[in-house]
């Protein structure tokens, strides 16, 4: 572990968060974040998906794709993996968590063709982080999600009661609400730079 | 070349290294106990976990009506579940009331047996019993349609009310994995009660029908389980209509002949629509049935208007037809049996013509 670790955990988190300045994984960020409880469960789901299937993915791509000289087939390869991680995550939260499991509901198995996590995956590969870095950026990217949908769900769930104008109810005051966190996480940009 | 090669090894080595993951995992995770089901706070049985509420049950030889076949599709498997933790389902919701949800009332294929349950279900089920029986005869009545003798087996009387049900289980074959269970009608009358009929109509890949029209041969053992259902003549006076089309025949055949039998002669009028002259069946005992019971009248009609020239009978979609001839609805019950959209549309025009809901009875086919 060395520092650029540390500053890839952490700008994963904030500066450079996969949800709020790139915009991956909406689908699911706007219809799972109307309660906090369930929305913080997803999120705990998307970042245990995450942070095993990067390194899982890094020593795919590197042990395997590479040598070979068939790295065109990253794509197919890394939805495989995480398509059998989410099969096997949800195999376990429908025996251990029954409550979970039903208020996750069908956005589980959705979590398959949830574009932020194919997108930390081959964004791991475009920036060439070595093995211990993929960990972290996956731990982070996925913490950065949770952090970003439980803001969400925290913001609606306090806003719920309030009166709003026809015209932005649901998907669109998300929307809103969403662009205005990302321009307050562009704050944080600058402090760790992430590359 | 070697690329090609290259490629398909590792996706088929990586897609393999997973599958074999998955499948162990799945051995580890889903090895449920045994759990203790009370039912009705006077027996308590033990079944494997983890399968549907349906399904274990019926490998205890408790058997619940379900006319799909656990598929979720038909909504008739309910059973009152006292404690579960496992939330209303989107699967269950559709067939249930809010006054069912108030008491407890679940899907029983839809809902797993994952802790220990205390159920309660109608004490008449426990007179449900799986019977083997073996194929008399298979014959012809219309192109599409056969009627399946089947011999009760061993020392077993089936003892049914006309317009009941039965479950035909159909072995693993070409079309099926794993045994399937498939709801019919009985079409013959109570009093036998060694034998049973069933008109079945050969849907183009329905898995049980193929089975009966394509593999099943006399002489072959089928098991059944039985009978169930609710759509039985009621006892009173009221003049009855019966609505059926296509093998929708089968039980109302069971309630007439069961009628004649007991010299009930109440005012009975049988609409019955086809497409052309080719799908009518059993004209003859129909005929015989109107001689022996004068009351009662037998109306086919056709529904292809131009089909058949020398057709004499009722012409129109049997909605017409039955517009036509049922002026009031006063002092009167419906027994309907066919597709659902025939029976969508024959309640709309009984209500509309004056008789209650909860006079209307009806075996949809799911």
């Amino acid at each position: 572990m060395n520092i650029s670790s540390i500053a890839i955990l952490f700008g994963s988190i904030i500066t450079g968060n996969i949800l709020l300045s790139y915009y991956l994984g909406m689908c699911s960020f706007l219809s799972i974040s109307r309660e906090l409880k369930s929305a913080i469960g997803l999120g705990v789901a998307v970042t245990f998906v995450m942070a095993i299937t990067t390194p899982l993915n890094w020593i795919v791509y590197n042990i395997i794709l590479v040598p070979l000289n068939i790295t065109y087939l990253r794509f197919i390869v890394f939805i495989m993996v995480i398509a059998g991680i989410v099969q096997i995550l949800e195999m376990i939260i429908e025996r251990f968590s029954q409550t979970l499991y039903y208020s996750l509901g069908i956005f589980l198995p959705l979590i398959t063709v949830n574009c932020a996590i194919l997108g930390v995956n081959l964004f791991m590969i475009i920036r060439q982080y070595s093995f211990i870095n993929s960990i972290f950026y996956g731990i982070g990217s996925g913490i950065g999600w949770l952090l970003a949908i439980t803001l969400l769900a925290a913001i609606k769930q306090k806003i719920s009661k309030n009166i709003l104008p026809k015209g932005v109810e649901g998907a669109a005051i998300s929307l809103i609400i969403s662009g205005i966190m990302a321009i307050a996480f562009m704050g944080f940009s600058g402090i760790i730079p992430i590359n | 070349m070697s690329i090609f090669f290259s490629s398909v090894l590792a996706v088929t080595s990586i897609s393999s290294f997973l599958v074999i993951l998955i499948l162990v995992i799945d051995l580890i995770i889903n090895n449920y106990p045994n759990f203790d089901i009370n039912i009705n706070n006077k027996k308590t049985i033990k079944v494997e976990g983890g399968k549907p509420l349906l399904f274990a049950l019926k490998d205890k030889e408790i058997f619940i009506p379900s006319a799909c076949g656990g598929r979720g599709s038909c909504g008739y498997c309910k059973v009152k579940v006292l404690n579960t933790s496992t939330p209303y389902l989107p699967t269950e919701l559709p067939y249930l009331t809010d006054e069912e949800k108030k008491n407890n009332i679940r899907l029983s294929c839809q809902i797993k047996v994952k802790s220990n349950l205390n159920i309660e279900i109608p004490e008449s089920l426990f007179s449900v019993h799986q019977y083997e029986t073996k194929v008399l005869s298979l014959t012809d009545l219309t192109y599409d349609i056969k009627q399946v003798t089947l011999e009760i087996e061993k020392d077993q009387n089936i003892d049914f009310k006309s317009g009941q049900y039965i479950q035909f289980e159909v072995p693993p074959y070409k079309l099926t994995s794993e045994t399937v269970y498939r709801a019919y009608s009985i079409a013959s009358a109570p009093s036998d009660n060694k034998k049973i009929e069933l008109e079945i109509r050969l849907v183009p890949n329905g898995i049980c029908t193929t089975y009966v029209h394509q593999y099943l041969k006399v002489g072959d053992k089928v098991k059944i389980n039985g009978p169930y259902g609710e759509f039985y003549l009621r006892p009173t006076d009221a003049e009855i209509i019966f609505i059926a089309g296509g093998s929708g025949m089968a039980p109302i055949k069971s309630i007439l002949l069961d009628m004649k039998e007991k010299g009930i002669n109440r005012k009975a009028t049988y609409f019955f629509g086809a497409k052309t002259k080719k799908d009518l069946f059993l004209l003859d005992l129909m005929e015989d049935l109107m001689k022996a019971m004068p009351n009662f009248k037998f109306i086919p009609a056709l529904s292809d208007l131009n089909a058949d020239p020398d057709w004499q009978g009722e012409r129109g979609l049997i909605t017409d037809v039955v517009d036509k001839y049922i002026l009031s609805g006063e002092n009167k019950e419906a027994y309907l049996c066919g597709s659902p959209g025939m029976i969508n549309a024959c309640i709309g025009v009984l209500t509309k013509k004056g008789i209650p809901n909860e006079k209307i009875y009806y075996d949809k086919f799911a």
